[in-house]
């Protein structure tokens, strides 16, 4: 090779380095760190270099943390560094804006909780403190939850890096729309009735919602009580497996976090998956759902048949009451939930919920109400019984479900959020929250416009690592989770 | 446009599958405002009362799942008797500062707020 | 006697648990003895964004305990249940307590029937009988349930600066709290306050609460109402179409004198034809009346619900017999064994079994089997024995001691007994034309000469002979 294109590729090396570190799987940071190739400084550096120059057009987060201040962390970390480490030793991330961090800001994006700093820590948020990650921003979302867009609270829309127009998703759409565009290498997420899911499956990264139970939900701001799961998003699944390794685990401040063992979920990520069955339930291909993401999916089906799976058709009939079911549960609940902001030991007076929460808080209390109880939330709660009788005979058919996330792609922003009803049905595949069971959603593939489409693989009660296995195999031969928004390329 | 499309048909679909609208009153939704401590004005209720009228229409939809000898679920961990010990946690106790650390009004370590009259 | 108006009276009590740790969290369960207010709070118990309850299982246990005691059922399964209403002293907007499935249900308490002048009801026959006629006849009242929930914070009214505040300390938000609600079979202020004794009693006995209603560890709500006679029921489930609850109540002699004006005041408005309004009545300590709080018309709509953060609660009949086993023996059956074992009249094994400490002592002296239990009482009884000061072993010592000294010579008690005839005539003279009383007061007269010392037995022999 002449000279001078040796010194021209040399001189452009660090460049192309630096353009690579948040690229990389949180495995090969990790490694890289520990080889010294790189440092914990140079990625934060990485994360705010993209946080400057993007979020603007995003609006991903509701607080950044002080760039000196991180970076100070990022330099700990290095000097600190061990080989005994966990993997996500000083690698920076975020965290949805629901979770309680003390010191810092705690908003759940809405007016209610404006200026509300922690007096205490999330518990997933300090295992992955204690992990040694560094926290770079609180990330905006539906205020409380309540949406499936990032439309509702009162810091503006979170827009989807693939197209500024269109909402990232929600309610956890700034940590989908900050892990797509690069501007850090992970995120905590919370998954009720598709939080994760939805925006993952919109921003084209890899999102899990877990069995109800496995991780601690104390110190996240609630939604449903009984259906809330915290949840990594990240770039692969691979990257998930390792996120949850730490998340992990019963906690005695949570009554309803399971004593089950952790298993180590990237051991078996590399099994073969050939011999498993995917179901795909008839209902969700029929009427309703964009005709690109059902030929996205059906590709993915072919694609996993050629690793060996088998493809089944099953049925899941009540489909369609589930979002009249899961709402009706979790408006109750969540009207339950929102009663403490009294504004006396902080926060803001009530009338600064929004329209769409005022909505669910009504519904909630009307279905509890004398009267109506019996008609309503006892009812839903017997819908609940019927829809885990029916996706346990769905998964005795299957090792896992194979469903769309969402009817359509990202939505324009001010669509959902101002028809009551579609915001409702854009639910439709991830409300089966209700009965616990773990899903993981991961990109298949784009539509017409670039935009892109999601899909999820449901599984049994504490399934996780099947999941995370047969996720994992799918992106070992496909790259639409490694493709990356034109937005940060320019 | 496309996605757009598919919600149509979702919701018209869903919608006609709907029993009979079910009036609910401003009476009613005023009723709920006070059950929920919102302070909502008229115009607010009146604003709002179509739009939950719809949604309380949509969400009726479950009172045509046949439930018959169905139990209620109430949580799916399948946990019980689930206890901490007699033991104080001083980890997590809060300082008095602590504690009124986000209040906006306080008084001689109280929380502060306008007098309440019990009568 | 029979009156018009019968009183139906059903009793809702509240006791807070003397647990180390609060009823859902790790913070300290002290709230009377606290300081400083808001030092005794954590993200639980203040109602912060995502914190979240976990039982105290010593709690649990204890309220069970208090169900076996009061005979209740113990429901194999249970369950918490969310009450949702807004207070400024409620930190969530909602209280964890239980609704439809609590702890234990159908028990009884059995008391001292009260004197005459009050009314029963004979459920049997519905007829009104008046009790005086069967004085000795204890009641069994019954207990509707036996709950846990947790308690709320703590509201002052102040004034600062010339406005009128609310000031709210949350060290007590949290504190495990028992409820009691009787049947509404209690027809007297006197059987209501007959009631809170033993219950208070057997709270002590229990060692769960110091259920001391001026601190506020016990606190009453009576529901009182009137039926009138002429409305005899016709099943025994017929109740006055209102109820009126009283709170405020804060000692058991108001709670007496609460239901006395409250009954007068609701019997003065059926007089006039008209039914007394249901709803909330505060007790006025310095007016010594009732007033009223707000309408219970307007009833609150709690929309309870089960609790999503809590798992249920599945007993064993095992775990409930183990339980059952640590409840120390009760007052009741204390104050049998004490007449039969001990042969101790009933006032006297009352006396002695009021407070379980002073019980278990009288136990342990008569265990030595040195000094006869009567005595023991007696002792224990009238000279008020420090039982903290003075152990099991000193006491039979001091007992002893006292016995023996009380040897007094035949010939100094004669001389003691001369001087008390001559201190006396009348008394003699009185005994001599028949008065037999008057020979005890001789008696006692030698008595108190000697200090207790003489025999009273030879003491009365050698008076009879002197002064024939």
């Amino acid at each position: 090779m002449p000279r001078k294109h040796i010194k021209a590729i040399l001189k452009l090396m660090p460049y192309l380095k630096n353009k690579m570190l948040i690229d990389k799987s949180l495995t090969e940071l990790a490694s890289g760190l520990i080889n010294k190739e790189f440092s914990s400084e140079e990625i934060v550096k990485e994360c705010f270099d993209k946080i400057e120059k993007i979020n603007s057009k995003l609006n991903a987060f509701t607080t950044v943390l002080d760039k000196d201040e991180v970076i100070k962390k990022a330099r700990e970390k290095d000097n600190k560094r061990t080989e005994n480490n966990n993997s996500l030793y000083g690698l920076p991330f975020i965290i949805k804006d629901s979770y309680n961090t003390r010191g810092f800001p705690t908003t759940v994006a809405s007016n209610v909780l404006k200026n509300y700093i922690s007096p205490y820590d999330a518990t997933v948020y300090s295992r992955i403190l204690n992990a040694g990650a560094i926290l770079i921003a609180k990330t905006n979302m539906d205020a409380w939850g309540h949406g499936a867009s990032s439309e509702n609270n009162d810091y503006g829309p979170v827009r989807n890096p693939w197209d500024t127009s269109r909402v990232a998703g929600g309610s956890s759409g700034g940590n989908a729309a900050a892990i797509s565009s690069r501007m850090t290498t992970f995120g905590i997420g919370e998954d009720t009735g598709g939080s994760i899911r939805n925006p993952s499956s919109w921003c084209n990264i890899t999102g899990l919602k877990v069995t109800y139970g496995r991780t601690s939900r104390y110190g996240c701001v609630p939604y449903v009580s009984s259906f809330d799961t915290m949840g990594p998003m990240a770039k692969s699944a691979e990257d998930c497996a390792l996120i949850l390794q730490t998340m992990a685990g019963q906690d005695p401040l949570d009554a309803t976090s399971s004593p089950k063992a952790v298993p180590d979920y990237s051991k078996n990520l590399q099994n073969r998956i050939s011999g498993l069955v995917l179901g795909m339930p008839k209902e969700c291909y029929a009427k309703g759902l964009d005709p690109e993401i059902k030929s996205s999916i059906e590709k993915a089906a072919e694609q996993f048949q050629q690793l060996g799976v088998k493809i089944k058709e099953i049925s899941i009939p009540l489909l369609d009451y589930g979002v009249a079911v899961y709402y009706l549960i979790g408006t109750s609940e969540t009207s339950s939930n929102l009663a403490r902001y009294d504004a006396v030991r902080y926060g803001q007076d009530r009338s600064n919920f929004t329209k769409e929460t005022i909505r669910r808080i009504m519904l909630g209390t009307y279905a509890l109400s004398a009267g109506y109880y019996d008609a309503y939330y006892r009812k839903a709660q017997k819908g609940r019984t019927l829809f885990i009788k029916e996706y346990n005979k769905a998964l005795s058919e299957c090792d896992a479900i194979l469903m769309p996330v969402e009817p359509m792609v990202a939505t324009k922003i001010g669509e959902l959020i101002n028809d009551p009803i579609q915001n409702m049905l854009a639910d439709i595949y991830t409300c089966q929250t209700p009965t616990g069971l773990p899903s993981l959603a991961l990109p298949c593939g784009f539509n017409q416009s670039g935009m892109p489409i999601g899909m999820q693989l449901i599984g049994k009660m504490f399934t996780e690592e099947k999941l995370l296995n047969i996720g994992h195999q799918y992106q070992q031969m496909t790259d639409w989770h490694k493709r990356k928004p034109p937005l940060i390329e320019k | 446009m496309a996605s757009w499309n598919s919600l149509e048909v979702l919701k018209l679909l869903i919608i006609s599958s709907m029993k009979n609208q079910k009036a609910i009153t401003k009476d009613q939704v005023k009723h709920l405002a006070k059950l929920a401590n919102l302070k909502l004005t008229d115009k607010e209720l009146e604003k709002l009362l179509p739009q939950f009228t719809s949604v309380v229409d949509f969400v009726s939809k479950v009172q045509s799942l046949n439930t018959k000898n169905i139990p209620e679920t109430s949580q799916v961990t399948g946990l019980e008797n689930i206890f901490r010990e007699d033991l104080i946690d001083k980890n997590r106790m809060f300082t008095q500062d602590e504690a009124l650390s986000n209040a906006k009004k306080t008084y001689k370590g109280y929380f502060e707020v306008d007098a309440i009259f019990e009568e | 006697m029979v009156n018009k108006y019968i009183p139906i009276i059903g009793l809702e009590i509240h006791v807070e648990l003397k647990t180390v740790s609060k009823m859902f969290c790790g913070c300290k369960n002290d709230p009377f003895g606290a300081q400083q207010p808001n030092i005794y709070t954590c993200p639980v118990c203040l109602g912060l964004p995502g914190a979240l309850p976990v039982p105290n299982r010593k709690a649990v246990e204890w309220c069970l305990k208090m169900g076996l005691a009061l005979n209740c059922q113990i429901p194999l399964f249970s369950k918490f249940d969310r009450k949702n209403y807004f207070y400024p002293d409620l930190p969530k907007g909602y209280q964890i307590s239980q609704y439809d499935q609590p702890f234990a249900v159908k028990g009884s308490l059995v008391i001292p029937s009260a004197v005459e002048g009050s009314l029963r009801l004979n459920r049997s026959s519905n007829k009104l009988r008046d009790s005086s006629a069967s004085p000795q006849n204890d009641e069994s009242i019954g207990i509707t349930r036996v709950h846990l929930e947790e308690d709320t914070g703590k509201l002052l009214h102040a004034e600062i600066a010339g406005k009128k505040v609310t000031l709210i300390d949350f060290n007590r938000s949290g504190v495990p709290l028992i409820e009691i609600v009787t049947e509404p079979e209690i027809r007297s202020s006197e059987q209501a306050r007959n009631f809170l004794k033993k219950l208070h009693q057997i709270i002590r006995y229990l060692g769960i609460s110091d259920a001391d209603m001026e601190k506020g560890s016990m606190r009453l709500e009576p529901n009182i109402s009137v039926l009138s006679n002429d409305q005899r029921p016709t099943t025994k489930d017929q109740l006055p179409p209102y109820k009126v609850e009283i709170k405020n109540i804060n000692s058991f002699s108001f709670a007496k004198k609460a239901i006395d004006y409250e009954i007068d005041r609701q019997i003065e408005i059926l007089e006039s034809g008209k039914i007394p309004l249901q709803e909330t009545r505060g007790w006025d300590e310095k007016k010594q009346i009732t007033f009223s709080q707000r309408s219970k018309e307007e009833a609150q709509d709690y929309r309870y619900f089960p609790e999503p953060d809590i798992p249920p609660i599945r007993w064993t009949p095992e775990d409930i017999k183990r339980l059952k086993n640590l409840i120390p023996e009760l007052p009741d059956k204390k104050v049998d064994r004490f007449i039969k074992d001990y042969q101790l009249s009933k006032e006297d094994s009352l006396r002695i079994t009021e407070k379980k400490e002073i019980a278990d002592y009288f136990d342990q002296v008569v265990k030595f089997k040195k000094i006869p239990p009567k005595t023991v009482a007696n002792w224990i009884i009238n000279k008020k024995v420090d039982i903290a000061k003075v152990s099991p072993q000193d006491l039979i010592k001091l007992i002893s001691a006292k016995t023996q000294t009380a040897v007094i010579s035949e010939k100094e008690l004669e001389v003691v007994i001369d001087k008390v005839i001559t201190a006396n005539p009348k008394p003699v003279a009185d005994y001599q034309s028949g008065k037999q009383t008057a020979l005890m007061f001789l008696v006692g007269q030698v008595m108190r000469h000697t200090q207790g010392q003489a025999n009273p037995h030879t003491t009365r022999q050698i008076l009879k002979k002197k002064i024939k």
